[in-house]
């Protein structure tokens, strides 16, 4: 659907080249929510803003749909742009207009003229992000919430093949990201679109990303399916986000580990069949080991239940080895702790 | 009280001619103010859409057309009157009066103008301009759709200022002979010292830049959401 070869992006600033992106190769499927994390100055607003675009790569080929689509002229870049819808960090509504305006405005940007079928697609629009109620409001009297549903609501307006979410959750706060990132899962679901977000929240590519790509200093480090990517980690910047997301870094993680051995730490990870069975206590009983909980987390990503415990095993050195092939045996991903 | 007033205050003042030349003002103001709203809005456009970075960036383009708005802004507006007299008896056949006098108004006021609406036009969100290019917006719709609502409320207090500008420009253009309340004040309060008609078009102007400035302020506020 969507493939970035090798792009390379700079910018000049004071007449120095500053490199925002290096050789970056990603590959965006039909249908899924791909998420790309990285820390702010990593280059994912770059990026995010090559699928449209609205930024020119320095070297690089992009192609959308199975069509280049850096050799659009000006007339075929503003239709396939019809055909991408974005949403922003800052909502970046008109304030001179109303609810009802503004979502309409794509719609008379891409050329219809029949106010009756205008109108009728922002009823449909609104009453699908749930905001059929304001329409004759205008921007400064939503709430944050509010105001990126209709963000969401214009972005659709051209029926989009692509959304492209920019920081879309960033400024609001944890409850109303759970709501939005709820609503762009039932539109990824309900209209098969595919969805490409950039974030700098663990929790947001969590909920609802099916692959994740890890970005730093303008290099993807790490990419894969989200469970894989966050329960695994190899990079350190992937390790990074994965202990900012357990409010944890490494030194605490070590410091509460303190007058524990180093080389009993294990990192165990439980999903599928060790979720439902009771494996961690039965191996415990019967191979007669006991289990320090250092650190733990249980949750969902995306839909699929799943936990990790960081955890020291004390017993006898055949009672651990025999411990830890069980727990193998039994589905739990044993590694060394991080 | 009256008969004092009648007598001493007001003796010797012309009302028709205070009329005649307030009328005048106003033709002056109207005239050139709309000339200079037609002239200057899509010179502002221009400046703002041509700077660095922006939807049409043309660097030599900018720095031509910032060159001579900004020459025009630093000729004082005395300087200019005199200056085009040339020009203004090309245009209009004569450098006297109302006529005389708008295309002076217009060139001091345009580039003036053009400035302040560039000016309001970075104050819109450069994010709302980026959405309407993600939506796939021409530099038409975008101007027209989204930079022209967004920016109107400062277009308006650009428009108010301007005029205000425009109301002590007609006072100078009376030293070339332009006609209206400033005519008046010169030609009776300082060259025949009748102090009393002077204050009379004072009191008369200041009602005026009133009037405008409450207007101003009033569509603005109508024009903000």
């Amino acid at each position: 659907m969507i493939h970035l070869a090798n792009i390379h992006k700079s910018y000049t600033v004071h007449k120095k080249l500053i490199p925002a992106l290096q050789g970056v190769d990603l590959s965006i499927v039909q249908g899924e929510i791909f998420g790309v994390i990285g820390h702010s100055g990593a280059g994912k607003s770059t990026l995010i803003r090559l699928i449209n675009l609205l930024e020119r790569p320095t070297e690089g080929t992009i192609q959308v749909g199975g069509e280049d689509i850096l050799k659009f002229d000006e007339k075929a870049l503003r239709n396939f742009r019809r055909k991408v819808g974005m949403i922003f960090q800052h909502f970046n509504l008109l304030n001179s207009k109303t609810i009802a305006a503004n979502v309409a405005f794509p719609i008379r940007i891409a050329g219809e003229k029949d106010e009756k079928k205008i109108d009728a697609r922002v009823d449909e629009l609104l009453s699908l992000v749930g905001l059929s109620l304001h329409k004759l409001k205008y921007p400064r009297q939503l709430s944050g919430g509010e105001k990126q549903r209709v963000g969401i609501a214009r972005a659709l307006a051209n029926g989009p093949h692509i959304l492209l979410c920019d920081e879309a959750t960033s400024a609001l706060d944890p409850q109303t990201t759970r709501s939005i990132l709820q609503l762009l899962r039932e539109i990824n679901e309900k209209l098969r679109l595919t969805i490409v977000l950039i974030t700098h929240e663990m929790d947001v590519i969590r909920t609802i990303c099916d692959r994740v790509a890890v970005i730093d200093s303008g290099k993807i480090v790490e990419s894969g399916q989200v469970a894989q990517v966050f329960l695994h980690p190899k990079h350190p910047t992937t390790r990074n986000f994965v202990m900012e997301s357990e409010n944890m870094s490494a030194d605490e993680l070590h410091g509460q580990a303190e007058g524990v051995e180093p080389a009993t730490i294990r990192r165990l990870t439980f999903m599928d069949a060790a979720m439902t069975q009771p494996v961690f206590t039965t191996i415990a009983r019967e191979c007669a080991v006991d289990f320090l909980i250092i650190n733990g987390r249980f949750g969902k990503i995306k839909s699929i239940p799943c936990g990790q415990l960081t955890v020291s095993v004390q017993g006898t050195a055949d009672n651990t080895r025999n411990a830890l092939h069980r727990l193998a045996e039994a589905g739990v991903v044993v590694e060394e702790s991080f | 009280m009256n008969e004092f007033l009648q007598n001493f205050v007001l003796v010797g003042i012309d009302w028709i001619d205070i009329a005649w030349a307030s009328i005048d003002t106003l033709l002056m103001l109207g005239g050139a103010l709309s000339m200079t709203i037609i002239l200057g809005l899509p010179l502002g456009f221009a400046l703002f859409l041509t700077a660095p970075k922006q939807v049409l960036a043309a660097p030599k383009s900018y720095s031509v057309i910032s060159f001579f708005v900004n020459i025009l802004r630093s000729l004082p507006f005395v300087i200019l009157l005199i200056a085009m007299i040339p020009v203004t008896v090309f245009l209009t056949g004569t450098s006297l009066g109302v006529a005389g006098a708008i295309p002076p108004l217009v060139v001091g006021g345009t580039p003036f103008f053009a400035r302040l609406v560039e000016t309001s036009l970075r104050e819109v969100d450069g994010g709302i301009i980026e959405a309407s290019l993600a939506m796939g917006a021409s530099v038409r719709q975008i101007v027209l759709g989204a930079l022209l609502p967004e920016a109107l409320p400062g277009i308006i207090a650009a428009a108010t200022v301007t005029a205000i500008a425009l109301v002590s420009y007609t006072a100078l253009s009376g030293v070339v002979g332009g006609g209206g309340l400033g005519d008046l004040a010169i030609r009776y309060g300082y060259q025949r010292f009748q102090l009393n008609v002077m204050f009379v078009t004072i009191i008369l102007l200041l009602i005026m830049v009133q009037l405008i400035q409450s207007i101003g302020n009033r569509m603005v506020i109508h024009f903000s959401r």
